[in-house]
C-alpha cells in the first residue's frame, strides 16, 4: 500500500499505457477479448484514481501533493516530476471517468480495426493524464504533444466523411500553438538562473541551475520583467487559446468534433479542451501575473465574443453534433470569462464550470452518438417526436439539456452563477454579456430539444427506434449522478478548489485578500470566498 | 621527415588509412570473389577495423601533419557518424543492388573511399586538407549516384550532380584562394588571425566569405543552391540517397563548422545575416516544395533541404548550446532519416519501382510492424516527442532563444507545423488508405537489422537523451 501511495500518480497515468502495450499482443480478430480488455483497463484506470479523493489533504489543497520526482535529463535540468493540487485532482478524476465512459461507449460503434482503436484510446488517456500531473515543464510539453498523435488517428481512421481534413486541421492548429508554447517555455528556462541568483529565497529552494520545475517558475513570476512577461504571455496565449479554443482560434473545433467518432468527441470536449484552460490556470496566471493583468481586457473581450458568437452559430446549425460543438465554444468562453475576472469567485466558477462542461457536453456527445448509431444521421430535421418512443433517452437528454442551460439544482447553474458573480465583482457589463450568453444558450438547446423530441413522430424511419440499452444507460448514469451532485451539493468540489484558487489570486493580484471588494460580502451568494488572512 | 611529417602522424590518421588501404584490397578481391554479398561483409569488417582504430585514439586531442589535420573529439564524433552511416548503408544495399541487377564490388569500395574523404572533412584544419577530403567524397558520390548504368534517371542525376558539384567546388576554391591571398596561409587559425587584423568592411574578405559560403551552401543543399537535390536524390539508387542524405550532409556541415567557427569567425557579424536569411529561406522553401510532392523520394529530398536549414539555426546561435545542437541534430538525423530511406529502399521490388506515396498505401495492413516503425521515423523527422527528432529540434530552438534570435525561432517553429502536413500524408497512405496489389516490401535480414538499429536509437534518444547530449557537448568543446 505504501508503494501504491507514493507512486499513485505514476500508476494512474501509465496504467493505460501498460494496458495498450499488452493489447498490442492480442489477436486482432478476437474483438470480444480486445473490447473486454480495453474496458477493463479503462475502468481500472478510473478505480485507481478514486483513492486520490480520499488520500488528498483538502486542508492543504493549494500545494502539490502525492509528489514524486527523479532526474530525467540531467544535462537539461528536466525531471520526471509529478504532483497535483485541487485543480488537477478534479481534472484527473474527470479524465479517468470520461475515459472509461468513452471506452465503454465505443463497444458497438467501432467495428473496424478494433484493436488499433483501443490502443489509441488508451495511449490518448496516458497523454492527457500526463499533462495534468506534470510538475516539470519539459515533461508537460512532451505529454502535451504526444497526445496529438493518437487523437489524430482516432479522427483520421474512425471519423466521418471528411475525417482526413478534420484530423490534419486539428493536428496542425494545435501544433502551431504548441511550438510557440515551447518557445515561451524556453524563454522562461533561460531567464530562470539569472533571477534565482538575485533572489536568495528562490535559490534556497530551487537552486540556481537551469530547471523546468513549474514551481520554480511560479516562484520567479513576480520578478520577471514585464517585457518578457508580455511576449511569453502571447506565446502561451496562442498555445492555450487554440486548445480551449478561444475565438478566433476555434475553427478547428467544429470540424474535429463533427468528424470524430463519438468517443473521440467525448474525450475532445470533456478533457482535451480543458488542457487549454488548465494551461492558463497553471502557467499563464501565476508565472506571468503582470502580463495577465495587462491582457485582461483582451481576454475578456475574446471570451465575450466567444460566448455570444458561439451561441449564435450554434443556433443556426442543422447538424446536432456541430450544434453541440459550437455550444462548446460558447461555454468555454464562459470558463475564460470567469478565469480572467481574476477573483476567487470567477476562478472557482471557471474551474468548476470546466468540470461541468466535461460532464454535460460529454454526455450530450454520447447522446448524439447514440442517436447516430440508430439512424446514421444527425440532421435535426430528420427527427421529431422521439420522446414518445424513446422515453428513457428523452429523459436523459432533457437532464443534460437543462444542465447545459444552467437550470438551478443542476451543475451548470452553480458554475455559471459563480462565474457571473465573479464577473459582476469586476465589471457589471461583463456579467451582462455573460447573462445574454445564458439566454441564447437556453434558446438553442431548448429549440434543439423541442425539434427532436417533441412534436409528431412524422418521419417513418424513426418509428422503429429502440430505447437505450443497459450498456448505454450505464455510460450515462455516472454523469447524471454528477450533474445532480454538483447542482445540489457542490461544497466538496469547492473545498478542493479554494486552496489553489486563493493561491492563484494572491499570485496574480498580490494583496487582494487584504481588502476584499464589497460585492464579495453580499449576502445570499454561494459561500466560496475566504475570510481575509484565512490562507 | 622534418616538422611537416613525423611517423607518429600515421597513427593519427590510422582509421582513414585503414579505409583507403582495405578499400583497395576490396577492389582486388572483387576480381576473384563472385558472390558480391561476401564483399558487403568484407566492407563491414573494414569499417569495424576503422572504428576500432578510431576508438583506440580515444579522447586524444592533438594535431598532425604540421597542423593539417586535427584529432579532437569533434572530429572523432563525426567520424563515428560516418562509419555508422556507411555500415547501415551497406546493410540496406545488398538486396537492393540485386534487385536493380547492378551488384558490383566497386560499390562498396566507393562507399569506403567516400567515408574516408568525409573523415578528412571532419578533421581537416587546413583548407587544402578540407578541400581534398571534400573532393574525395564528392567524386566517389558522383559515381555512386550514377551507379545504375542502365537507368536514364540515374545517369541524368549523376551528370547533373557532377556538373553543379564541380561548379560549386570551383566557387569554393575561388573563395579559398582569396583567403590564402589575404593571409598567406591555408591554416584556419592563421586565416582567422589575418582576417581579424583587417577592417571588417574589407571587400576582399567579404568576397572570400561570400564565395566560400556559397560553395558550402551548395554542399549542404541550402537555398538558393538546393536545386540539384530532388533530381539527384530521386535518380540515385535509393541506398546511395540514404547515404548522401545523412553522411554527405553531416560531413559538409562538419567542414562548414570548422571553416566558419574558426577560419572566418572574425567575420561572424558579416556572415550572420547571410546565414539567417539563407536559413529561413532553406527551411521554408524545402518545406513548401515538399508539400506538393507525390513522389516520396522527392518529398524526402525536399524535407532534407529543410532539415539542413534547421541545422543552420545552431550555427547562427553559435554558442555552446548552438554547437551542441548542430552535432546532436546531425547524429539524430543519421538514424531517423536513414531509417525512413531504408523503407523506401525496401519498396523497390523486381517489378515495382516503389517511389510514389501511393506505393505505401495500406502498408500497415500488410506489414504492421514496419509501418509502425516508419511512423516513428516520420514523427521524429517532424519533431514530435517522444522521439529523437524532438530532442534535437528542442536543442536548436533552445539555442536560438538563448541568443535572442526570437524572430528566427518563431519562423522556424511555424515551419515545424508545415512539415507535419507532408509527413502525415505518408502516414495517411500507410495507415488509412486501402492497400493495393502493389503494396509490399522486399525485406532482407540486412534491412531489418538496420531498421531495428535506427528505431532503437530514435526512440532511446527521444526518451533518454542524456548520454547523447553529453557526447555532443563534449564534441563541441573545441570551439
Amino acid at each position: 500500500m505504501d508503494f501504491f501511495e507514493t507512486h499513485i500518480l505514476t500508476i494512474v497515468a501509465f496504467l493505460p499505457l501498460a494496458g495498450a502495450i499488452v493489447l498490442m499482443f492480442f489477436n486482432k480478430e478476437n474483438k470480444l477479448m480486445i473490447r473486454l480488455w480495453a474496458n477493463a483497463v479503462a475502468l481500472l484506470g478510473f478505480l485507481v484514481s478514486v483513492p486520490l479523493v480520499f488520500l488528498f489533504n483538502y486542508e492543504d489543497s493549494g500545494s502539490m501533493q502525492f509528489t514524486e520526482s527523479f532526474t530525467w535529463i540531467e544535462t537539461l535540468g528536466a525531471e520526471y516530476s509529478v504532483g497535483i493540487d485541487g485543480i488537477s485532482l478534479l481534472l484527473i478524476l474527470l479524465t479517468t471517468l470520461l475515459g472509461s465512459i468513452a471506452t465503454l461507449s465505443s463497444w458497438e460503434a467501432i467495428q473496424d480495426r478494433v484493436k488499433e482503436y483501443y490502443i489509441f484510446m488508451l495511449l490518448l488517456q496516458t497523454g492527457m493524464l500526463g499533462v495534468f500531473i506534470a510538475l516539470d515543464f519539459f515533461m508537460f510539453y512532451v505529454f502535451w504533444e504526444v497526445m496529438l498523435v493518437p487523437m489524430y488517428f482516432l479522427i483520421g481512421i474512425w471519423g466521418g466523411p471528411r475525417k482526413l481534413y478534420a484530423a490534419i486541421k486539428f493536428f496542425m492548429y494545435t501544433l502551431v500553438g504548441s511550438v510557440l508554447l515551447l518557445l515561451g517555455i524556453l524563454s522562461l528556462y533561460w531567464a530562470y538562473p539569472t533571477i534565482a541568483a538575485q533572489v536568495p529565497e528562490i535559490a534556497a529552494v530551487f537552486g540556481t541551475d537551469y530547471t523546468f520545475s513549474i514551481e520554480a517558475f511560479h516562484a520567479i513570476g513576480p520578478y520577471l520583467e514585464f517585457d518578457l512577461q508580455y511576449w511569453v504571455f502571447l506565446a502561451f496565449f496562442v498555445g492555450f487559446a487554440i486548445k480551449v479554443p478561444m475565438f478566433p482560434f476555434h475553427t478547428w473545433l467544429p470540424d474535429a468534433h463533427v468528424q470524430a467518432p463519438t468517443a473521440g468527441s467525448v474525450i475532445l470536449a470533456a478533457v482535451l479542451l480543458k488542457m487549454g484552460t488548465y494551461g492558463f490556470v497553471r502557467f499563464s496566471l501565476p508565472i506571468l501575473p503582470e502580463a495577465t493583468v495587462y491582457f485582461v481586457p483582451m481576454m475578456i473581450a475574446l471570451s465575450i465574443v466567444a460566448i455570444i458568437y458561439g451561441a449564435l452559430v450554434a443556433m443556426m446549425q442543422k447538424d446536432m453534433k456541430s450544434l453541440v460543438a459550437y455550444s462548446s465554444v460558447s461555454h468555454m468562453g464562459f470558463v475564460m470569462l470567469g478565469m480572467f475576472a481574476l477573483n476567487p469567485n470567477g476562478l472557482n466558477g471557471s474551474i468548476l464550470q470546466q468540470i461541468n462542461h466535461g460532464i454535460t457536453t460529454g454526455a450530450l456527445f454520447l447522446i448524439v452518438g447514440m442517436i447516430y448509431e440508430r439512424r446514421h444521421t444527425r440532421e435535426i430535421s430528420e427527427f421529431g417526436g422521439l420522446s414518445s418512443i424513446m422515453p428513457v433517452f428523452a429523459t436523459v437528454f432533457l437532464i443534460m439539456t437543462m444542465s447545459s442551460i444552467g437550470l438551478p439544482l443542476l451543475n451548470g447553474f452553480i458554475g455559471e452563477f459563480t462565474i457571473l458573480q465573479g464577473a459582476l465583482q469586476e465589471n457589471i457589463w461583463w456579467a451582462v454579456a455573460g447573462v445574454s450568453g445564458i439566454v441564447l444558450g437556453a434558446a438553442y438547446m431548448l429549440w434543439l430539444y423541442q425539434r427532436t423530441m417533441f412534436g409528431p413522430l412524422d418521419n417513418p424511419k424513426n418509428e422503429g427506434l429502440r430505447d437505450l440499452n443497459l450498456r448505454e444507460i450505464v455510460t450515462l448514469v455516472p454523469l447524471i449522478i454528477l450533474v445532480f451532485w454538483i447542482g445540489i451539493y457542490p461544497a466538496p468540489f469547492f473545498k478542493a478548489l479554494d486552496g489553489p484558487v486563493n493561491k492563484l489570486v494572491e499570485a496574480v493580484r498580490p494583496g487582494y485578500f487584504d481588502a476584499p471588494p464589497l460585492a464579495a460580502r453580499l449576502p445570499g451568494v454561494v459561500d466560496t470566498t475566504v475570510e481575509p488572512g484565512d490562507d | 621527415m622534418g616538422e611537416f611529417f613525423q611517423l607518429a602522424d600515421l597513427g593519427a590518421i590510422a582509421p582513414e588509412l585503414a579505409l583507403a588501404a582495405f578499400g583497395l584490397v576490396l577492389l582486388v578481391a572483387d576480381l576473384i570473389v563472385s558472390d558480391k554479398r561476401k564483399l558487403a561483409h568484407l566492407s563491414l569488417g573494414i569499417l569495424a577495423i576503422s572504428a576500432f582504430l578510431l576508438f583506440r585514439l580515444g579522447d586524444l586531442s592533438t594535431s598532425a601533419y604540421g597542423g593539417q589535420v586535427s584529432i579532437d573529439p569533434f572530429a572523432s564524433y563525426f567520424k563515428f557518424i560516418f562509419l555508422i552511416a556507411a555500415a547501415l548503408t551497406i546493410g540496406i544495399s545488398t538486396r537492393y543492388l540485386d534487385i536493380e541487377r547492378e551488384h558490383h564490388g566497386e560499390y562498396y569500395a566507393l562507399i569506403l573511399f567516400a567515408t574516408m574523404g568525409m573523415m578528412f572533412m571532419a578533421s581537416g584544419t587546413d583548407l587544402v586538407t578540407l578541400y581534398i577530403g571534400l573532393e574525395t567524397m564528392a567524386i566517389a558520390t558522383y559515381v555512386l549516384v550514377g551507379f545504375l548504368r542502365g537507368n536514364q534517371r540515374s545517369n541524368e542525376a549523376s551528370l547533373k550532380y557532377f556538373l553543379l558539384g564541380a561548379f560549386s567546388s570551383g566557387v569554393l576554391l575561388y573563395g579559398m584562394s582569396l583567403l590564402y591571398g589575404i593571409s598567406g596561409s591555408t591554416n584556419l587559425v592563421e586565416i582567422a588571425e589575418a582576417l581579424s587584423r583587417r577592417p571588417v568592411t574589407d571587400p576582399i574578405s567579404l568576397v572570400a566569405m561570400i564565395t566560400v559560403a556559397s560553395g558550402m551552401f551548395f554542399k549542404i543543399a541550402a537555398f538558393p543552391f538546393h536545386q540539384w537535390v530532388p533530381d539527384a536524390y530521386e535518380g540515385a539508387p535509393a541506398s546511395v540517397t540514404a547515404f548522401m542524405s545523412v553522411a554527405v550532409k553531416a560531413a559538409s556541415f562538419a567542414m562548414m563548422v570548422r571553416i566558419f567557427m574558426i577560419g572566418i569567425y572574425p567575420l561572424r557579424d558579416q556572415w550572420l545575416p547571410v546565414f539567417a536569411a539563407v536559413c529561413v529561406m532553406t527551411i521554408t522553401v524545402g518545406n513548401v516544395a515538399a508539400l506538393t510532392q507525390t513522389n516520396v523520394k522527392r518529398m524526402l529530398a525536399y524535407s532534407s533541404i529543410s532539415h539542413a536549414g534547421f541545422v543552420l539555426l545552431g550555427l547562427i546561435a553559435g554558442n555552446d548550446t548552438g554547437m551542441t545542437a548542430v552535432v546532436l541534430y546531425l547524429f539524430v538525423y543519421t538514424f531517423m532519416n536513414l531509417g525512413a530511406w531504408t523503407i523506401i529502399v525496401a519498396l523497390r521490388r523486381r517489378d515495382v519501382i516503389g517511389d510514389h506515396v501511393d506505393d505505401l498505401n495500406g502498408l500497415f495492413f500488410k506489414h504492421p510492424a514496419v509501418a509502425t516503425v516508419m511512423l516513428v521515423f516520420l514523427l521524429s523527422l517532424a519533431g514530435i516527442p517522444p522521439t529523437a527528432g524532438f530532442v534535437a529540434k528542442y536543442y536548436l530552438f533552445a539555442s536560438v532563444i538563448e541568443t535572442g534570435h526570437t524572430a528566427l525561432a518563431v519562423l522556424a517553429a511555424l515551419n515545424v507545423v508545415v512539415g507535419v502536413y507532408y509527413y502525415m500524408r505518408v502516414v495517411v497512405a500507410m495507415f488509412i488508405n486501402e492497400s493495393t496489389e502493389n503494396t509490399g516490401l522486399a525485406l532482407s535480414p540486412g534491412l531489418v537489422t538496420v531498421l531495428a538499429i535506427a528505431l532503437i536509437l530514435t526512440l532511446f534518444i527521444g526518451l533518454y537523451p542524456d548520454p547523447f547530449i553529453e557526447m555532443a557537448r563534449n564534441a563541441t568543446l573545441v570551439f
